[in-house]
């Protein structure tokens, strides 16, 4: 078993045998905070495993693209060749969940903050155009309580690191949740058939209600 | 529904900005072109600074927090997070630097120190903080006063990464140390560690840092980065080695690479292959103490 980045020295390794029964679900690992994903997913009751190589993409039911930055995990996809089989996977209905980067290499389309258009290796899986770093530089990052459609209980606390927003979407996305700002209300969650994506870091937190409903709808989509 | 402003410069929001750092690597950049070329490689962020530490050491004189319009220069030209340095306890070269927009401050002994006392009250800022240390006692120290993120220390300027082992195993040795103690004494390596208790007992029970580690200081090789990775590093700082090297774009990437695939020798022999000349390196047993960097701090 390999070590991933963040994994501590002392802790058992990240072992793939969470509850036996559940989905297989990978975390891209080229780069971001993937052991928080992990953490989350297994709590959630999916065999959680980190995947680096396109060998590792078959056994999977489900993937989720961790936060970092989405510049060095789109070219490093790029340079070891799993863009392609990625967008196969995902074009043939596997079940994804971005966050922050995460959600910037699942749209069609990205912007720089100041709206120029981002030249960056990108999914398009989902209907969607983001604006990166939309609600400012590192100073600007928030945390904030979110109502998000589809879970129950307390508001969702949500943690924005030099976070996107969904800047357009198309007819057949959902959106999940909006946050305020000081040029209105913007797009944060969103999801679109069998894909989700957030523009903060549900895995920085202990509150698995989004992880939860990821599994449960990659659950869905592997007894179709 | 709260509002985006509401709740800023938190440890959660100033921590998780070096969460999404990891797995990667920060690169020493002195010009805009540079910032594009460490960018296009794959860095997750640029370090803004006048000079490299490289030269920094043969140029002597008092080395200072960069230019600001170098700085703004930097931030333009790349999308990718941008950190800057400031001397240690020079709390107005970091005031001046969160001002600036960067989104990361290094309070750095590459830099001549201004105080030799007292670190910046790091708590202060709702900039993050990331500091250099040698040992687990220094690491939380400075994570007491507020820093963010912490990177060993190495030997900057030498391209030689045998203080950045020295500096990786000491931190990783003194958390495995706690991890094996017994409640009661933990009390007493607090006192020997020089460190705040609750800190001591935090990562005795959870057998890691509360923040993010890199490693820094004398990388200067694909080979170098993975094996910090493989010691323990969350991600790696490259300072002279890239841009005081032969192809600079290449042996960027080639640092990238062997930092994602750090447990793979096929995908290091294949990156480290034809790189051109790697930055000239210095043995570390040449230089006088005061021409150590790590010594700086405390």
């Amino acid at each position: 078993m390999t070590r991933i980045p963040g994994e501590s020295l002392l802790a058992a390794g990240p072992s793939d045998d969470g509850l036996s029964g559940g989905p297989t679900i990978g975390v891209l690992a080229l780069q971001g905070d993937v052991l928080e994903h992990l953490r989350l997913l297994r709590a959630a009751g999916a065999r959680a495993v980190a995947v680096k190589r396109t060998g590792e993409l078959d056994r999977l039911d489900g993937l989720v693209i961790p936060g970092g930055e989405s510049t060095t995990i789109g070219k490093l996809a790029a340079m070891y060749g799993l863009l392609d089989p990625l967008r196969q996977r995902l074009r043939e209905g596997m079940p994804a969940f971005g966050t922050c980067a995460g959600a910037i290499l699942l749209a069609r389309r990205a912007l720089h903050a100041d709206g120029r258009p981002a030249e960056q290796p990108l999914l398009g899986a989902m209907d969607i155009v983001v604006r990166r770093n939309a609600f400012g530089r590192q100073i600007a990052s928030f945390e904030a309580d979110l109502d998000v459609q589809g879970l129950t209980g307390e508001p969702l606390h949500a943690v924005f690191i030099r976070a996107p927003w969904i800047e357009e979407h198309g007819p057949s996305v959902n959106v999940l949740a909006k946050v305020g700002t000081p040029l209105g209300d913007k797009v944060v969650v969103a999801r679109q058939g069998n894909l989700l994506a957030s523009a903060f870091h549900p895995e920085l937190t202990d509150d698995g209600r989004l992880h939860a409903l990821f599994v449960d709808l990659v659950r869905e989509a592997a007894t179709v | 529904m709260t509002d985006s402003t509401a709740l800023r410069g938190t440890d959660r929001v100033k921590r998780g900005l070096a969460d999404m750092l990891k797995g990667g690597v920060i690169m020493d950049v002195v010009t805009p072109d540079q910032a594009t070329i460490a960018e296009e490689a794959g860095a997750v962020a640029v370090m803004a600074l006048e000079r490299v530490p490289a030269d920094i050491r043969r140029d002597g004189g008092v080395a200072r927090m960069s230019d600001p319009d170098m700085i703004d220069e930097i931030v333009r030209a790349v999308s990718i997070p941008v950190m800057a340095k400031a001397r240690i306890g020079h709390f107005v070269e970091a005031q001046v630097l969160q001002s600036l927009g960067v989104d990361y401050v290094d309070e750095s002994e590459v830099l001549t120190p201004a105080d030799e006392a007292h670190h910046i009250d790091k708590h202060a800022f709702t900039v993050p903080f990331v500091c250099g240390a040698t040992n687990l006692g220094e690491a939380l120290r400075r994570i007491g006063e507020g820093a963010a993120m912490i990177r060993s220390k190495g030997e900057a300027g030498t391209g030689n990464v045998v203080e950045a082992v020295r500096h990786m195993r000491a931190i990783t040795g003194g958390i495995r140390r706690l991890a094996g103690m017994g409640a009661e004494e933990r009390y007493a390596e607090a006192k020997e560690l020089r460190a705040p208790y609750d800190l001591v007992a935090e990562v005795a029970e959870s057998g890691r840092l509360p923040v993010v580690l890199f490693t820094a200081g004398g990388v200067a090789t694909p080979a170098d980065a993975a094996l910090m990775m493989q010691l323990g590093a969350d991600g790696v700082f490259v300072g002279s080695g890239i841009f005081k090297s032969g192809d600079p774009a290449k042996r960027a990437r080639a640092i990238v690479e062997a930092t994602t695939y750090f447990n793979d020798p096929d995908v290091i022999a294949k990156v480290s292959r034809d790189l051109g000349e790697a930055m000239v390196g210095i043995e570390i047993d040449t230089l006088t103490p005061d021409q150590r960097l790590a010594n700086r701090g405390w």
